[in-house]
C-alpha cells in the first residue's frame, strides 16, 4: 500500500550527505510520545486503584475473607503503594479512575491505530523474524553484543536485532493486549456485553492478577528500554524518535 | 557523544521528568477546564462506547452455588442508625413502604409484603466493588420493571432515582444513586429481598436493596425508602446523580 511515509526500517536506508538516516516513520512517533504520557498515568493511576484494595486474588471472586496470592504490604510497608508512584499522590480512587478509565480509551485505540498503520506503511515487517535469528547460539550472539554495548549490526544498522524484534513484539502483540483485554474483564457491563472476557482468563479476581502483572512487565520493559536509549546513545536515540532522522553509529558528522 | 551530558545525569533527567509528570498530573487532575474538557469526559465516552458494543438485555453472568463466595462482605452504610430506621428493624420492617413517584402515571407505595408476592427473580451474580474486589451471591426479588409496570412510567421519564434511608459524612446527606432506562428495565434489575435465601441482613441494605448486575457496587443502592422517575437528574441533591457522585467525583456510569 502507498503511503507518504517511508517505510522505515523495511526499505534500505536513504543516506544522506551527513550519514543521517531515516529511522522512524510519523505513525511509530506519534505512537511512541502519546504512550509515553499514557502508560505513566496507567501505571500511577493504576497504583493508585490498586490501593483501594491492595490485595490480589486468583479466580471469580475474592474479597477480604479470601485468600489473596499477593499483598501490597509485601512489598511496601504500610500496605499501600507510596504516594511519588501514584496518580494523584494523595488517595483518591475517584480520581485515579477518572485518570485510568479516560487514558485507558488512548492507550487502546492508539494500539489500534499503530497496528492498522504498521500494516499499512511495512513497519510490521521490521519486527519479522527468521528460524536462524532464534537459534540459541543466535540469541547468545546477540546477548553477548548486548553485554559489550554493540546494538547495531554495522552491514545493516537500522535492523532491529533480535532482542529488539523479541521485546516489541512481546510489547505490542502480547503485554498491551493483555492489559487491555484483562482491563476490560474487570467491567461488569464488558463482561455482560463479551462473556468470553470471564472464560478466557478464569473470572473476574483472574484478570485483575494478569492485569497487574502485565502492567509490572509493561512497566519492566520501560525500564529497561530507557537504560537501552542511555546506553546506545540518548540525543540520538530521542532525535530519530522526534524527527525520525538517526545517525548511523561510528561515523563522526 | 556529548562529554557534559553524563549517562548518570540523563538518568536523573528521566527519573526527574517522570516525577515532575506525576506532580504535574496532580494540578492537571484539579484543574477545572482539565477536567471538563478530558479527564471527566471519559465517563460519558465509556458510557456510550459498552452501551454501543452490548445488547441492551445482555446479561450479566450467573453462576453456580459452588462458585459462591463462603463469605459475602459488607460495604458502605453497616447499619443507617437512625432512631426512624431502629424502629422499622424493631418490627420487622411491616410498615416500610417504597412509594414509587414522580412521572408516573399512578404513583403507588409497595410494602414489603406486597414486594414478596410479586413473582420473584433468583440469580447468582457477582458483585464488583469500585475498590476492586468481588463477591458471588444468590440475590431474590421482584423485577424493578415489575414495579414501575405498575406505577406506569411517563414516556419523558429518562432515569429512576433511588432514594435511601441511610445517611452519610459529616453532614448526614442521604443516600441516593440513578440508573437510566436501558438498565432500570433490564431483566436482572430487581430489588433484592435477600442474600444467599436468607432476608436481607441490616448489613446487606434490609428490607430492600438495588441490584444493577452490569454495574459497580456504589450503584447497588441500599435501604431503598423510595423510587422516583424522573427526566432530569439536575434538581436532585447535587445533580450529579448519586451521593458519591456528588461528593467525591465518581463517574456516574459504573460499568466499568
Amino acid at each position: 500500500m502507498a503511503t507518504s511515509e517511508p517505510a522505515d526500517m523495511a526499505a534500505p536506508p536513504q543516506a544522506r550527505p551527513s550519514s543521517l538516516v531515516k529511522r522512524h516513520g510519523l505513525a511509530t512517533r506519534i505512537w511512541h510520545w502519546v504512550n509515553a504520557v499514557t502508560i505513566l498515568v496507567m501505571l500511577g493511576s493504576g497504583l493508585m486503584i490498586l490501593n483501594a484494595h491492595p490485595h490480589l486474588y486468583w479466580g471469580q471472586y475474592g474479597a477480604n475473607f479470601d485468600r489473596p496470592w499477593f499483598n501490597v504490604s509485601s512489598v511496601f510497608e504500610g500496605g499501600r503503594v507510596p504516594g511519588w508512584l501514584t496518580i494523584p499522590s494523595q488517595y483518591n480512587l475517584a480520581l485515579a479512575r477518572r485518570w485510568h478509565l479516560t487514558f485507558a480509551l488512548i492507550l487502546g485505540f492508539g494500539l489500534l491505530l499503530f497496528m492498522v498503520a504498521a500494516l499499512a506503511n511495512g513497519h510490521a515487517r521490521a519486527f519479522r523474524m527468521r528460524l536462524r535469528e532464534l537459534a540459541p547460539r543466535a540469541l547468545l550472539h546477540d546477548i553477548r553484543e548486548h553485554l559489550a554495548f554493540r546494538f547495531h549490526d554495522p552491514a545493516d544498522p537500522t535492523a532491529f536485532n533480535i532482542l529488539q524484534k523479541l521485546a516489541y513484539v512481546v510489547l505490542i502483540f502480547v503485554l498491551l493486549p493483555l492489559v487491555i483485554l484483562t482491563g476490560l474483564t474487570m467491567s461488569p457491563a464488558m463482561d455482560a456485553a463479551w462473556p468470553w472476557l470471564l472464560d478466557l482468563f478464569g473470572g473476574r479476581q483472574s484478570a485483575r492478577s494478569i492485569h497487574f502483572i502485565a502492567a509490572m512487565s509493561i512497566a519492566g520493559f520501560i525500564l529497561v528500554h530507557l537504560l537501552l536509549v542511555v546506553a546506545a546513545g540518548p540525543i540520538n536515540g530521542i532525535r530519530s524518535m522526534i524527527t525520525g532522522w538517526w545517525r548511523v553509529p561510528g561515523e563522526t558528522p | 557523544m556529548s562529554k557534559l551530558i553524563t549517562r548518570r545525569g540523563l538518568v536523573g533527567a528521566f527519573a526527574a521528568g517522570a516525577g515532575s509528570l506525576l506532580a504535574g498530573c496532580d494540578r492537571l487532575g484539579d484543574d477545572p477546564t482539565f477536567r471538563k474538557g478530558l479527564l471527566f469526559r471519559g465517563d460519558d465516552w465509556n458510557r456510550s462506547l459498552q452501551r454501543l458494543l452490548s445488547n441492551r438485555d445482555a446479561p450479566a453472568r450467573e453462576y453456580r452455588p459452588d462458585q459462591m463466595s463462603p463469605v459475602f462482605r459488607t460495604n458502605g452504610t453497616r447499619d443507617p442508625g437512625t432512631p426512624d430506621y431502629a424502629a422499622h428493624v424493631a418490627s420487622n420492617f411491616v410498615d416500610w413502604r417504597i412509594p414509587v413517584d414522580g412521572l408516573v402515571n399512578r404513583p403507588t407505595a409497595f410494602s414489603v409484603a406486597q414486594l414478596r408476592s410479586m413473582p420473584l427473580r433468583a440469580q447468582i451474580t457477582r458483585h464488583d466493588c469500585v475498590e476492586g474486589w468481588s463477591a458471588i451471591g444468590k440475590w431474590t426479588g421482584p423485577r424493578l420493571a415489575t414495579l414501575l409496570d405498575v406505577a406506569g412510567v411517563k414516556d419523558s421519564a429518562r432515569y429512576i432515582v433511588f432514594h435511601c434511608a441511610d445517611r452519610l459524612g459529616r453532614a448526614r446527606r442521604p443516600y441516593y444513586e440513578s440508573i437510566d432506562m436501558v438498565d432500570a428495565l433490564h431483566p436482572q434489575t430487581i430489588l433484592a429481598l435477600a442474600l444467599n435465601d436468607r432476608a436481607l441482613s441490616v448489613g446487606h441494605g434490609a428490607p430492600v436493596r438495588l441490584r444493577v448486575e452490569r454495574q459497580l457496587g456504589y450503584k447497588h443502592a441500599k435501604y431503598v425508602q423510595r423510587i422516583e422517575a424522573v427526566a432530569s437528574l439536575d434538581g436532585i441533591a447535587g445533580g450529579k446523580g448519586g451521593y458519591w457522585e456528588d461528593v467525591a467525583d465518581y463517574d456516574w456510569y459504573a460499568g466499568i
